[in-house]
């Protein structure tokens, strides 16, 4: 029932010519490079509630912010003493996890988010990762999301900044999510929800593009795309600085 | 300062790299070793992922013994042809490791093999030099003691395709050059190391050669092995970071350098006991992670990658 609901009012919505309450929303950065200094980076996430009506009294405005790294596919392995030591002993392969995930929000996601509007819009870590699992063979599966989810938050790769976002007289709100220095290329999915009555009523999508900067890119794109010279590049250096080294200090010595 | 590593995609600190690189030298320059066995479990403790260390590792092996291979073939004390044998050996071996190194880290225990093969070379071989070392020590110290025989033969010298090694002086089967030559090989590729500690002892106690020889031929199938290695894992893994490699090669080839003047000063058979322990001691530490209760009992892999 309250899925038809949702799912009705969401049709309301998008039928209507202008809809009540709409999103606008600006990032700091949309471009990253991980430059070999690179220590992390603080992406503000600012914007506004544009509305043709007056503030509705009788329910509160939350907004929430989401940042999805590349997702990948990822492969979770437990560890168990065998003969004493220990050993990989189970896996779970996860179909796509994203590589980074902060999600903030003005208030607990539990409380401002119906079950409805996360499933649609997997917006809580636990549904942003694409659960379907290509073997459960493991006997408790959820035990290794858990260990994903708990490994890559002490990593910041996934961040939960519950009452992070500031909204200010329902209309103006700002966020700061800091990247990490361990980010990998590609392209992050930034996300705006405006969520009433637990139903997302608007949102914004834009994207940080992450990439590395021009040598160390080079050196990546040479790797996989001819991976013969690479390594032959590889193999001159070595040759270069070792008998180069000795050579120069030979030379200072006499 | 940080340092992104584009192939092991991490940032680590450029000071720690050339530490790593020039302390590992200092000791190569000290004791004559390639260092390749400290470098790449120095590099887990960092956090870089098993396949780059060992990959990078490998790479950094062929820096390090470049200029030693090139001194000793100016002084002539390189067997070239038993070079060529145990080379041969090697590049066979080497294919082997890989195939096992791609076979082992599809079924996540790349990790696992790479550390246990650490503890158990670097016991054997360290508790080895450790008994040798005092056993010299004590020698030194009573002149009277008796001498060992330094070559005998035995059943493995008189298998078929006999071939004569003039610059070592030995006429014997090429099969086991070329099976110590294939192990060590298969230890580059699975450990990131050159394999001089293993295939040092082999040359003297199995193959009898002479001693002036000895060195100058391992760091010649070392280097030449070490090169077809890096070759081998940048083309089946990606996993060189030629980053990481030029930070740990210039730290190494410094230290190497400051190494070797330190190492004049000291009495050989000191320098072999503190090898011993240093060798222990990286063993030791291998050895507890393995057997110690981890904080965390999972960790994540993502397929395809390292």
């Amino acid at each position: 029932m309250r899925v038809m609901l949702t799912m009705l009012t969401l049709l309301l919505a998008a039928a209507l010519p202008v809809r009540a309450e709409e999103v606008l929303a600006g990032l700091s950065q949309k471009q990253l490079s991980l430059t070999v200094n690179f220590e992390g980076s603080e992406i503000l996430v600012y914007g506004a509630v544009r509305r043709e009506a007056p503030v509705p009294e009788d329910s509160d405005l939350h907004v929430i912010v989401t940042i999805e790294g590349p997702p990948a596919p990822a492969v979770i392995w437990r560890k168990a003493r065998r003969l004493g030591i220990w050993v990989n002993v189970e896996s779970m392969r996860i179909r796509a996890a994203p590589s980074f995930y902060a999600v903030a929000s003005t208030g607990p996601l539990e409380d401002i988010l119906s079950m409805d509007a996360d499933l649609r819009h997997r917006i809580s870590t636990r549904l942003a990762i694409f659960e379907a699992r290509e073997d459960a063979a493991v006997s408790n599966p959820a035990a290794f999301s858990e260990a994903l989810i708990r490994i890559r938050t002490r990593d910041d790769l996934y961040q939960k900044l519950e009452t992070q976002v500031t909204l200010e007289r329902e209309t103006l709100f700002s966020t700061i999510i800091s990247l990490p220095k361990n980010l990998i290329e590609g392209s992050y999915a930034t996300r705006v929800f405006l969520v009433r009555d637990g139903v997302v009523i608007d949102r914004f999508d834009s994207e940080i593009d992450v990439q590395k900067a021009v040598l160390e890119r080079w050196l990546y794109n040479m790797a996989y795309e001819q991976p013969f010279l690479y390594g032959l590049l590889a193999l001159v250096i070595a040759v270069f600085f070792g008998w180069g080294a000795s050579a120069a200090f030979r030379v200072l010595r006499a | 300062m940080q340092v992104y590593l584009p192939i092991a995609e991490i940032s680590v600190n450029a000071f720690l790299l050339l530490g790593v690189g020039g302390g590992v030298g200092l000791l190569s320059g000290m004791f004559g070793v390639g260092g390749g066995f400290l470098i790449t479990p120095l590099l887990f403790f960092i956090g870089v992922p098993p396949a780059v260390a060992v990959a990078t590792g490998v790479n950094q092996v062929v820096a390090s013994s470049i200029s030693g291979v090139l001194a000793h073939l100016r002084r002539k004390t390189v067997d070239l042809r038993m070079g060529v044998v145990l080379l041969v050996g090697g590049m066979f071996g080497s294919g082997i490791g890989i195939w096992l190194f791609n076979l082992l880290s599809r079924l996540g225990q790349i990790d696992l093999v790479v550390q246990l093969s650490y503890v158990l070379f670097l016991g054997v071989i360290g508790l080895m030099m450790l008994q040798e070392g005092t056993r010299a020590l004590l020698r030194a110290r009573d002149p009277s003691a008796p001498r060992r025989k330094l070559h005998t033969h035995t059943w493995v010298h008189n298998l078929p395709l006999k071939m004569k090694f003039r610059a070592s002086g030995l006429y014997i089967s090429v099969f086991p050059p070329l099976g110590i030559g294939m192990g060590v090989g298969v230890l580059a590729a699975i450990m990131g190391v050159g394999g001089g500690f293993i295939m040092v002892p082999a040359m003297i106690y199995l193959l009898g050669m002479p001693t002036k020889v000895v060195v100058g031929t391992s760091l010649f199938q070392i280097m030449f092995v070490a090169a077809f290695t890096t070759m081998m894992h940048a083309v089946t893994n990606n996993s060189v970071d030629v980053m990481l490699a030029v930070f740990l090669i210039l730290g190494g080839v410094i230290g190497a350098q400051v190494g070797a003047r330190m190492g004049l000063n000291l009495r050989p058979e000191m320098l072999r006991i503190l090898l011993a322990l240093l060798v222990l001691a990286v063993c030791g530490k291998i050895g507890f992670d393995l057997l110690w209760t981890p904080a965390e009992l999972y960790s994540i892999s993502t397929p395809g990658r390292f």
